[in-house]
């Protein structure tokens, strides 16, 4: 019985693979590629999910959005789902109010400034890693890792202490500093993972060609790895910029982020809903106008490196 | 990579030490000497051994929080993960919508994180937020300000919201980069749906799904603003994760001897942890 059973299981099998044979002889590789992409997507409504789930994700963006444009009265009023009246009311008292507009500019020179120092004091150790083998290697390596790994919670207050030692409390370079903590070990790992894409057959070789090595570095190296840099740079740029803890603990006024100064306004001024709404729009402006530059290596950056 | 023996590397690496030491290994001394060290003010300490750490570590507190903390990793790592391979499974492979999923689907990741709790801290209001309005208009008894199991809800979806599509994306560059062969071969196999999951598609995404899940368990064990931000760590200690007990700790109460020594302890568990990660990111390398 189960001996008839597996016969027949096997010609069948048999008869297939003829069957795939033969159709595999009359279409082109491409042909069964789109095939087997059909096959693979299994229906029409594939479209469906990834839909349905960048809907949910954007509901709670276009709340933010939509209250931005509506007054005060507007939101705790009647509930409604668009402004009935926009305004921008809430986005003209940013943009003319120093102590908010203020804000943003701080968060940007510290944001630029970390990003700076990160990636440039990156990119040597970086190409150190990739490169060569060299006494204590992987521990430095592991406990760069830690550093990005570590509570910025475990970090504020000491943080607080040391910058003031400095003298530096309330300055934009004493933030850009601290976000290093995190940042170096990131920017370091996103570039040894470009950077061990690039065969090492072109150092040699740039090198018998008499290279020496900051030329054959800044005029050969960089360019190989350009798209590399540009997703170190981004993600420095994000991570400083989504930071908060740390930001707030170093700074009182004159360094203050836009993060920190839309938490102090929630608790001051009896919720102004709406100003605080535009507020929040404007900070995810920046990451939503980069992103796209960077949309295919946003895993790698997020894997540190390693997809 | 074959790579040379060359100890003058070193000085390639040096600014970064240099750099990193000062912003890490610094504050981080800082920490361990108020660890073992007690005041009385005016800046005068004295030698206080390990009783921080042993008031610590004996203390409900800290192990509420870090068992609230571990729960917390554990339900957002079982929601998020499975979600993100369904959905990195039904994204296009190519065309226009590869760009446009991939960066709709990236922007909460780059909200800074206290606009995230500060999004939902109104998105699920009762009175103004769509979700609260929504949720009591359809009569579900929905508040978070007041409700333990609703505020934790709300921070889990908050969490599910941000960080999801973190899974989705080192999901779907595992997916890209499977060969078109592969699929050819279960095609002339026969192979069901499933068994294209089950024996190509997740051994292929084994190492992203690794990272991924280290990176999400990592990142939630150290959650700060976003659960402040909407619950403040309430009602009552409800939502107090280990960081936000931390910081109230610190800063709340100032009391610098016991902070020091949970920061220690929370380090060496995080250390563990990166240690951890370190050893799988190392294997998967020298495998591929």
């Amino acid at each position: 019985m189960s001996g008839a059973n597996e016969r027949t299981t096997r010609q069948d099998r048999v008869s297939e693979t003829t069957v795939s044979d033969g159709l595999a002889s009359t279409l082109s590789q491409d042909q069964i590629a789109r095939l087997m992409r059909r096959r693979g997507e299994e229906s029409r409504f594939w479209w469906l999910v990834p839909t349905i789930y960048i809907i949910v994700l954007m509901l709670p963006i276009y709340w933010l959005v939509n209250m931005s444009f509506k007054t005060n009265q507007e939101i705790l009023g009647a509930f409604s789902l668009w402004p009935k009246n926009p305004t921008i009311a809430n986005y003209m008292v940013i943009f003319t109010d120093p102590s908010w507009y203020k804000g943003y500019i701080n968060s940007i020179i510290y944001v630029v400034m970390n990003m700076v120092i990160s990636v440039s004091v990156a990119l040597p150790a970086a190409y150190a890693f990739s490169r060569y083998r060299f006494l204590g290697d992987k521990h430095l390596f592991f406990w760069l890792l830690t550093n990005r790994m570590a509570p910025p919670a475990v970090f504020a207050l000491p943080f607080f202490q040391l910058y003031s030692a400095f003298g530096l409390i309330d300055t934009h370079i004493a933030v850009a500093l601290a976000h290093c903590l995190f940042n170096v070990p990131l920017a370091v790992w996103i570039l040894e993972g470009f950077m061990s894409g690039v065969p090492k057959e072109i150092d040699e070789t740039a090198y018998i060609d008499g290279y020496s090595f900051p030329r054959f570095f800044l005029k050969i190296f960089m360019p190989l790895i350009a798209s590399g840099i540009g997703v170190a740079c981004f993600f420095c740029f994000m991570f400083s910029w989504v930071e908060l803890l740390i930001a707030r603990t170093l700074t009182t006024t004159a360094a203050k982020p836009i993060a920190a100064i839309m938490t102090r306004t929630v608790s001051a001024s009896g919720l102004d809903w709406g100003v605080l709404a535009a507020a929040g729009v404007l900070t995810i402006l920046p990451g939503a106008l980069v992103i796209w530059f960077v949309r295919n290596y946003i895993a790698k950056g997020f894997a540190l490196g390693r997809v | 990579m074959e790579k040379t023996w060359n100890n003058k590397a070193w000085f390639m690496v040096l600014p970064v030490l240099l750099l990193v030491a000062f912003s890490a290994v610094i504050p981080l001394m800082t920490v361990v000497n108020y660890s073992v060290q007690d005041t009385f003010g005016n800046n005068v300490f004295f030698w206080n051994g390990s009783d921080w750490y042993t008031e610590i570590l004996g203390s409900d507190r800290f192990w509420l929080s870090m068992v609230r903390n571990l729960i917390f990793s554990a339900i957002i790592l079982v929601i998020e993960i499975p979600l993100g391979i369904f959905i990195a499974l039904n994204m296009p492979k190519k065309g226009w919508g590869v760009p446009v999923c991939l960066v709709l689907m990236a922007l909460p990741l780059l909200i800074p994180w206290n606009v995230v709790g500060t999004i939902w801290q109104v998105f699920g209001r009762i009175d103004i937020g769509l979700l609260g309005y929504t949720l009591s208009a359809l009569g579900i008894d929905y508040n978070y300000v007041n409700d333990p199991t609703d505020a934790w809800v709300t921070v889990i979806l908050m969490d599910v919201w941000h960080w999801t599509s973190l899974v989705v994306l080192l999901c779907y560059a595992g997916l890209v980069s499977i060969p078109d062969a592969y699929y050819q071969a279960a095609k002339i196999d026969g192979a069901s749906r499933w068994a294209i999951f089950r024996y190509i598609q997740l051994p292929k995404m084994n190492r992203v799904l690794l990272i991924a899940v280290l990176l999400r368990f990592m990142d939630s064990f150290m959650i700060y603003t976003e659960p402040f931000v909407v619950t403040g760590g309430g009602p009552g200690n409800s939502t107090t994760f280990m960081s936000i007990d931390l910081v109230k700790i610190a800063v709340g109460q100032f009391d610098l001897g016991p902070a020091a020594a949970m920061s220690i302890i929370y380090f060496l568990i995080v250390l563990l942890l990166s240690w951890v990660f370190y050893t799988v990111m190392t294997t998967v390398d020298a495998e591929g």
